[in-house]
């Protein structure tokens, strides 16, 4: 048995630890890219602010995009409410609602976590620091999931945690396709500027799968290779297709556990059937933007619907 | 009560070491300063990372703090507890007795031992447990008894604590830091075990379930919330007892049960362990503003559908106008002559005594009636003049609301400093578990050390720090 409220705290803990890391990353390749390419940096970083969902808070107190103002703003502003302060400070509050739930191990890791990234986010980031506090953040993070998966029972305390991982990483693999859309369509292909090859390497470090996609297609980088690799390809552990297996897996147990489908159950049967019969021809033709458009729609219906489903609010 | 040095709990006049810390004396001298710094830092760390903090009330950086750990244990020998554990029992047992009189017969105010307006005026008396019958008849099922000592064999109660008291888990942590970082120390020296106090506790919990419990009691912890400056406690206990850590809007009230929100649905609880004082337990009957409580669970209680621990209107038995009568209540109960002393203290309501404490600010100690947690009291040799001159303002103003009592000369145990060891003094509070079948006190409890020197304000909150308590096992 388990409390509603504890269902909640356990998905939003993991969903704000999740957040911490894709922060990590996108920030690490914005930088990447402003310093290769210094001409475009300010439209790289507007890209890198629309992705993390914050170009309007960061519009309403910055009067323009630098590299610093938007790096600050991405990890350590108290204003903005997904920087990577404000997430691992929600993450441990979450946690310690839920503490009891917890192993040892997942509370110490959240809670070192957290006195870490304060350490370290105390003051401004120096660029010379910043690879090494983002190296930081993501080792951090990863010491809380190696925790996780290492010492907690498969129930539905740990159902709950990785439902809200991959809700999570769906939505941030999400858009960042669909802020990078135009340079994946087809047509870009033609294109084979240099921008263009950027753009699609910075796609594929923010997820940390160039290696992977190199490892597939060689050295070739065609954009709808790239699209299907992050969409369709079930091998790909921040690809839309693993993430909805993953929760379909999750929620199968859950309802296997209480012995109970669910309205939720239908909704992610239903997305990953559709991403199991869709091509990559298929959503080009429907139009990219259209289908992440209504992925994300969807992916954030399929929360909502959790939290109804399994009571975390009265 | 006297001018003469405090009561030294590891060396004797003389600078000789007592039996109970001979063991430890041995070990001390021969480790190295330097190690035992690197000790006291590590075990720090470990408090820390396990987050074993409180947040301060009325700070503007409302952060959260550890509370000092001195790695010094204070040592108590076999002898000396089994004395004290049978003064705490025998008024723990008052208590109760005192409690479900009040809220009867009323026996001891017709005999004349107690005044009627020390009840019928008292904020804490809740007069909707009038004629209610708690189930197991168990009124405190978890009591702190603060205790202080002056002298051999001279102990005296300083306060009850029989609504929420807290600090239980610190003693468990104390116990588990020491045997995690010196191991060697527990084989030279007979400890008594404290870690089964979350398995009593949920034993003794349990065995007080409501008249509506079916089958096995279903047993949750009742917090205000994460905000709450014991909250690492309440969640603690929860986890070790294996059981639900609950909030207000987890619950409700469902056919006639207490329900909490899972998620599968409501499913009913029958001993609610509350960390939520009275006021705030239910907006429908109490302070309606309330959104730490549950509406209507006081009517649930009282129709048999749920066990609260501590009961509802405890606080009246533990607040410093009753305290002062204890040894009236304690006989009246027992038919035994009370085995630990009060504080002599005066009641500044009478005149009397209120000439007599205004007379001698300088030298006594003034509390507030209704406070606690060191706050709002005055300790009249260390107070400035400019502090003694506003409370005489304060006790003209409102004489009813303080007790006077004598400055006791606090016993000390030494604790660990840049300067090697060095006393300082402490207080104590055992825990006590009351259920049907009997009354459990986990040997020793929570030593609270003022760090200071010379201080006697052992509060956390005002720079107190706690040590691992040991209680040796019989020779």
């Amino acid at each position: 048995m388990m409390l509603g409220k504890t269902a909640g705290g356990l998905t939003w803990l993991f969903r704000y630890m999740e957040r911490c890391e894709n922060l990590a990353r996108l920030v690490e390749t914005g930088q990447r890219i402003a310093l290769t390419r210094p001409d475009r940096a300010e439209s790289e970083w507007a890209g890198v602010l629309k992705t993390a969902w914050a170009k309007p808070g960061f519009d309403a107190h910055n009067d323009a995009v630098t590299g610093e103002a938007a790096v600050d703003w991405l990890l350590r502003s108290p204003d903005n409410p997904s920087s990577v302060l404000s997430c691992i400070e929600n993450a441990r509050m979450n946690a310690r609602l839920v503490r009891t739930a917890l192993t040892r191990e997942v509370w110490e890791a959240v809670n070192e976590c957290w006195m870490t990234l304060r350490r370290e986010l105390q003051r401004k980031v120096a660029p010379r620091d910043l690879p090494r506090v983002l190296g930081v953040i993501r080792q951090r993070s990863a010491f809380v999931r190696g925790s996780l998966t290492g010492t907690m029972l498969r129930n539905d305390i740990y159902n709950f945690a990785r439902l809200g991982t991959f809700l999570e990483r769906a939505d941030a693999t999400a858009r960042l396709l669909d802020v990078k859309y135009y340079v994946l369509l087809p047509s870009a292909a033609g294109v084979g500027s240099t921008l263009d090859n950027a753009q699609w390497e910075m796609i594929l470090r923010s997820v940390s799968a160039e290696g992977a996609f190199r490892m597939i297609h060689g050295r070739t980088r065609r954009p709808a290779a790239i699209a299907r690799f992050l969409i369709l390809d079930g091998r790909q552990p921040r690809g839309l297709s693993f993430c909805y297996s993953k929760i379909g897996s999750n929620l199968n147990h859950l309802e296997r556990d209480y012995g109970a489908r669910l309205p939720s159950h239908d909704m992610a049967d239903a997305m990953c059937e559709d991403l199991e019969r869709a091509t990559i021809e298929d959503i080009f033709d429907t139009g990219l933007h259209e289908f992440l458009q209504d992925f994300l729609k969807r992916n954030a219906e399929l929360g909502a619907q959790i939290e109804r489903d399994y009571r975390f609010f009265a | 009560m006297d001018d003469t040095s405090p009561f030294d709990e590891m060396l004797r006049p003389d600078g000789s070491v007592r039996d109970a810390y001979r063991a430890f004396e041995a070990w001390f001298s021969s480790e190295r300063p330097g190690d035992l710094r690197a000790k006291a830092r590590e075990a720090e760390a470990v408090f820390r990372l396990t987050g074993i903090t409180f947040n301060v009330y009325g700070q503007a950086e409302a952060g959260e703090r550890l509370i000092p750990f001195d790695i010094v244990p204070r040592i108590i020998a076999a002898r000396e507890w089994a004395r004290l554990s049978k003064g705490i029992e025998q008024r723990v047992r008052a208590l109760n007795a005192f409690l479900h009189d009040i809220y009867h017969r009323q026996e001891i105010v017709r005999a004349g031992r107690l005044p009627v307006g020390m009840i019928a005026r008292n904020d804490a008396y809740l007069s909707g447990m009038i004629g209610v019958e708690p189930p197991g008849g168990i009124y405190t099922h978890i009591v702190g008894i603060d205790l202080v000592r002056t002298g051999p064999d001279q102990f005296y109660v300083l306060e009850d604590n029989a609504r929420c008291p807290s600090g239980v888990s610190y003693m468990l942590e104390n116990r588990e830091t020491m045997l995690h970082m010196f191991p060697e120390l527990f084989s030279a020296n007979r400890v008594q075990r404290v870690s089964r106090y979350p398995e009593t506790l949920h034993a003794s919990l349990a065995a007080c379930a409501p008249r509506m419990c079916e089958g096995d009691p279903t047993v949750a912890v009742l917090t205000p919330g994460i905000h709450n400056s014991a909250y690492y406690e309440h969640s603690f206990l929860a986890d070790q007892m294996g059981v639900e850590l609950v909030e207000g809007h987890d619950l409700r009230v469902v056919d006639g049960r207490i329900a909490m929100r899972t998620t599968q649905g409501y499913r009913a609880i029958d001993v609610l362990y509350r960390r939520v004082d009275d006021d705030f337990l239910d907006p429908l009957n109490f302070r309606p503003d309330s959104q730490l409580g549950v509406p209507g669970i006081f009517d649930v209680y009282r129709a048999g559908g749920i066990t609260i621990a501590n009961a509802p209107g405890t606080g009246v038995s533990d607040d410093k106008a009753i305290y002062s009568y204890m040894p009236e209540i304690v006989e009246f109960y027992t038919g035994e002559k009370p085995l630990l002393e009060n504080v002599p203290t005066w009641r500044c309501s009478d005149p009397d005594s209120l000439a007599h404490v205004l007379d001698n600010l300088e030298e006594l100690v003034v509390k507030e009636v209704h406070g606690s947690g060191g706050y709002g009291m005055l300790i009249g040799p260390t107070a400035s003049k400019k502090d003694i001159r506003e409370f005489r303002r304060k006790l003209e103003a409102r004489p009813g609301n303080y007790i006077a009592q004598p400055t006791l000369a606090l016993s000390t145990t030494p604790i660990f400093t840049r300067a090697g060891l060095a006393p300082r003094h402490v207080d104590l509070r055992p825990f006590v578990l009351v259920n049907p079948n009997g009354i459990e006190i986990t040997p020793g409890g929570l030593t609270r050390v003022a760090l200071k020197k010379g201080s006697l304000v052992v509060n956390s909150s005002q720079g107190g720090g706690t040590k691992d308590t040991w209680v040796l096992e019989d020779e």
